[in-house]
């Protein structure tokens, strides 16, 4: 195979594998968020905060993905 | 001559252009203007003007916290910052008021570049550049956060700033028994992972800032060229909001790392 095909491929297993992780990781803390407002209703806003954190945590480490995808593709 | 020859022969004669077709994505902010030896980027001039401009708004802010009757713009403003202040000291119970003018700081600096990147014609106005003989195209701005450079600097200047309270908080060498610790074996292989997360924190916190922003470019660039009606508006939405929350979170996570820094050992 071509080195252009094994880039594509590689940019596109980056990215596709990548979002695995994570996407389980933030419907985990949505769900237990969820869960605490339900237990909790008057701490609703400090829940809502933390969950914004820890989903923005999550989310990081796709990013990492994504920008070695587009370094593959890119550069 | 077809049309498309003449149009093309008129542009070669100008220096500005608009972007016609899908741009070259470059990770590199390309250099617009070479002074001597230094090349300023098209990221770092769009941020000349962020810096300009809010210059004169906190000018403007002092000048009206001076005056005998307080206008409604100095309220406004107040009522945006004791907000920012209440959810910072959370995080740090009473030290807020010496860590805030950093921390704050960096909260503006991150939001105001991130929201200045999706303003129209960054990315879009093109100039043309000489380079090695080779007439090339540009974007004139671009985001600032959208550059490893913008984001390594701020993330190595968090670090140093957060080993340096560290040690000023709690001394040497208690600051030191925190890496280095020969009490049992466990400990001491404890204090070498927490040496290396902390070099770990300086390319967290430079590739989560600059991943959400050049990921939200990249992607506002498809989709125009995708769907060019109407279906850039959602994205550009998400983008805002993506631009919020990770101008929180870098400030939120240096508070959360500021206050562990500064605790005691147990």
């Amino acid at each position: 195979m071509s080195v252009d095909a094994i880039k594509l491929l590689g940019t596109a297993l980056a990215i596709g594998l990548g979002a695995l992780g994570p996407g389980i990781g933030i419907g985990i803390i949505g769900g237990k968020a969820v869960e605490a407002i339900g237990r909790n209703p008057d701490a609703s806003s400090q829940i809502q905060t933390n969950m914004i954190l820890a989903i923005a945590f999550a989310e990081a480490v796709a990013i990492y993905a994504l920008v070695v995808a587009l370094i593959i593709k890119f550069v | 001559m077809t049309e498309k020859k003449i149009v093309e022969e008129n542009i070669k004669h100008f220096d500005f252009k608009f972007l016609t077709e899908m741009s070259k994505i470059s990770i590199k902010a390309e250099p617009i203007l070479n002074i001597g030896n230094f090349h300023i980027p098209n990221s770092l001039f769009l941020s000349f003007f962020v810096l300009f401009g809010f210059s004169i708004f906190a000018f403007s802010y002092y000048q009206a916290s001076k005056a005998k009757k307080k206008n409604k713009f100095y309220y406004f403003v107040n009522l945006i910052l004791k907000r920012i202040y209440s959810f910072f000291q959370s995080a740090l119970h009473d030290k807020v008021s010496v860590f805030f003018p950093l921390i704050g700081s960096f909260f503006f600096f991150i939001i105001l570049n991130n929201w200045a990147s999706l303003l129209p014609g960054v990315g879009s106005l093109l100039i043309k550049v000489v380079e090695h003989g080779k007439i090339e195209y540009f974007p004139i701005f671009r985001g600032n956060n959208a550059d490893l450079n913008t984001t390594l600097v701020l993330a190595i200047i968090s670090v140093l700033f957060i080993q340096y309270s560290g040690i000023k908080y709690l001394g040497f060498k208690e600051y030191i028994k925190k890496f280095i610790n020969f009490s049992n074996p466990i400990n001491f292989f404890v204090g070498i992972l927490e040496l290396i997360s902390e070099i770990s924190k300086v390319i967290s916190f430079s590739f989560r800032l600059f991943g959400n922003v050049f990921a939200g470019e990249v992607l506002l660039a498809v989709m125009a060229f995708l769907v060019p009606v109407l279906v850039s508006f959602p994205f550009l939405l998400l983008e805002v909001f993506v631009g919020f929350v990770q101008a929180l979170v870098f400030s939120m996570l240096l508070a959360v790392f500021l206050s562990g820094a500064i605790a005691k050992h147990h």
